[in-house]
């Protein structure tokens, strides 16, 4: 249904064109990709971030596979935030933000000349730390990315793309009943996983997360990171988190960012320290900086 | 009790005389205002009870037209000739003023900001005489009577409306793009996040979001177009009175510019007191009118706050 409305590729006008597969990797549901084409969604090659003058991270070479979840942790001002957001293009709306390196979805550079952000967007979607409903209605909150995507216009075809949604996000039941009133009348952690349901809507191949969870209560995280698992199969999802707890439940990778510290310029930098499967990270890591910080020794 | 906490005596008496002086501050300007309603109140009083005893009566409320000196006092003139001005005033400074306050908020860069924004301050800062000047010597000739050859030729209401709603685009672009940046960055995250290009976020989450804000800068800019007086004076034209008509396109007299009139003394004529004071009628009547729109705007304003 989506191929209708929605170009499948995150390029302006064919630009790329004789570059093969690029167009049409977006989603491999629907397209078959080829077997030589490496397995990650994601790849950054010498990735930084500057905000201004400050590097935030250097040098970040960390890949991301296909239908797993991938968190990323490590210390406060670390970076994990500023990496998510390359992902999606969204320190494109910070000003003094600049990108360096290279980061590859499906093989394709994100930041590439011809790579409409917008694009991306669609098939990147996002989850912030705090859950941020427009002040709409449930309904209009979840068929707002079908709408402006023109995926769906008419009503009929915009309340099955709500009620699937909801039903992913576990939300369904809970809100069949009054989909009209305002989302902002809900608990934080049904907000949150409205939010979770309205990026879903728009039928993305990743969900990006910075600390979905970091403003609930015990309970509505569980169900959260429940939900995660369940829909694992259908995204790739990178999470940023805090909780280490969280990260050995949820994820399949760890990836451990650390903040180096320039003796002369004092000059703080985030860095990736390691990246590994997450039983590796929180039992043998390789580094041991990664053992000190998830035995909690950290400093 | 520890000398560090102990407030000296000197320190408390200074606060306490502060505390004097504004307080006979706001004291001062309640007793103004309610001193300027009350007089406005009484003579509009006066100005009725004494009409009602002329011959004929409260009638010449309603007549040709608004011809003090010779006991017209047609008040459907002026309110008519007001909402042609303001009308004209608001059809150039909404677009304008939103558009701006839309461009400052959503697209400029900051740099740009730096720039546009004193730019805004300047045309606010332009006084009304000024603009009253440019209105008859620019607007009429090269814009109103280029654009309809029926226009009168000096004095218009067009004229005057344009240069009232040049005055009117600061203020309707400052206030809304204050409602604008209010909206929390988290909701132009979200938006951008699902793939919406900035022109669907601001069309479909900001200006939605900021709505009462924006209805309060229009009608912040709307009394204060009612209540523009000078460039009305200079540019409407009709300085003695002006016949009941509904064209833009003449001479017309607004409520303000009778006023303005009538305090110039312009048309006081010796033997006539009734027409003086028929200033404080069209006073109350244009107070009660500015005044509503003040309610209005301050209500809306307290319930965009309440959104978020
Ligand atoms: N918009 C910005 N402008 C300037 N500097 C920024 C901006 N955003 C982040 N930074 C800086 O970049 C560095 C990395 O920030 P980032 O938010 O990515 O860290 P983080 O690992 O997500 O931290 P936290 O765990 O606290 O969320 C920090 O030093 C931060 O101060
Ligand atoms: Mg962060």
């Amino acid at each position: 249904m989506t191929e209708s409305g929605k170009p499948m590729n995150i390029v302006n006008e064919n630009v790329v064109g004789s570059d093969s597969g690029l167009q049409t990797i977006a989603s491999s549901e629907r397209t078959e990709v080829d077997t030589d084409t490496p397995p990650f969604v994601f790849e950054t090659i010498d990735l930084n971030v500057y905000y201004g003058d400050f590097r935030a991270v250097r040098d970040v070479n960390l890949t991301v596979a296909k239908n797993e979840i991938t968190a990323l942790i490590g210390p406060s001002g670390c970076g994990k935030s500023t990496v998510l957001r390359c992902f999606d293009r969204m320190n494109d709306l910070i000003e003094t933000a600049r990108v360096d390196g290279r980061v590859l979805y499906h093989g394709l550079d994100l930041y590439g000349p011809d790579v409409d952000a917008v694009e991306v967007r669609r098939r990147v979607g996002m989850v912030f730390q705090k859950p941020n409903p427009f002040p709409k209605s449930i309904f209009d909150n979840i068929a707002y990315g079908p709408r402006i995507s023109g995926m769906a216009k008419k009503k009929a075809d915009l309340a099955v793309i709500v009620e699937r949604s909801l039903r992913k996000a576990a939300l369904w039941d809970e809100v069949k009943d009054r989909l009209s009133s305002s989302a902002l009348g809900m608990s934080g952690g049904q907000q949150q996983r409205l939010c979770i349901a309205r990026a879903i809507a728009v039928d993305p191949d990743v969900l990006l997360m910075d600390e979905p969870c970091s403003s609930l209560d015990p309970i509505a995280t569980t169900r959260i990171e429940e939900l995660m698992k369940e829909i694992k199969d259908e995204y790739t999802i990178v999470i940023v988190t805090h909780n280490m707890q969280q990260a050995a439940r949820v994820s399949d990778r760890t990836a451990f960012f650390s903040v180096e510290v320039n003796e002369q310029s004092d000059a703080r930098t985030g860095i990736l320290v390691e990246a590994d499967a997450t039983e590796k990270i929180f039992s043998t890591p390789a580094d041991d900086r990664t053992e000190r910080y998830v035995t909690g020794r950290f400093g | 009790m520890h000398p560090m906490i102990r407030t000296s005596r000197r320190r408390r008496r200074s606060d306490g005389a502060a505390r004097r002086v504004f307080q006979l501050a706001a004291l001062f300007t309640f007793v103004i205002t309610v001193l300027i309603i009350g007089t406005l109140a009484v003579d509009a009083w006066g100005f009725l009870s004494k009409l009602a005893d002329t011959p004929d009566g409260l009638g010449s409320l309603t007549a040709i037209g608004w011809f003090p000196r010779r006991g017209l006092y047609d008040i459907g003139t002026l309110v008519v000739g007001t909402l042609i001005v303001t009308g004209i005033a608001m059809l150039v400074a909404v677009p304008l003023g939103l558009g701006a306050a839309i461009f400052l908020s959503e697209y400029a860069r900051p740099r740009l900001r730096r720039y546009v924004k004193p730019l805004l301050e300047i045309l606010a800062g332009i006084p009304s005489v000024v603009l009253g000047y440019f209105a008859i010597a620019v607007i009429n000739p090269d814009i109103v009577v280029n654009l309809f050859s029926n226009a009168s030729k000096a004095f218009t209401l067009m004229a005057a409306g344009i240069g009232v709603g040049i005055l009117t685009i600061p203020i309707i672009a400052s206030v809304a793009e204050d409602a604008l940046r209010a909206v929390p960055h988290a909701l132009r995250e979200a938006s951008s996040g699902l793939g919406a290009k900035r022109s669907q976020t601001t069309f479909r989450v900001i200006i939605p979001g900021a709505i009462s804000g924006i209805v309060a800068a229009l009608i912040l800019g709307m009394s204060r177009a009612i209540g523009e007086t000078m460039v009305v004076a200079i540019a409407a034209g009709a300085v003695g009175g002006g016949l009941f008509q509904l064209t833009p396109l003449q001479p017309g007299q607004t409520m303000t510019g009778a006023m303005a009139a009538l305090g110039f003394g312009s048309d006081q004529v010796a033997g006539d007191n009734l027409a003086f004071e028929s200033l404080y009628f069209v006073g109350l009547l244009l107070f009660v009118m500015t005044f509503l729109l003040n309610y209005l705007s301050d209500r809306l304003v307290t319930r965009f706050r309440e959104v978020y």
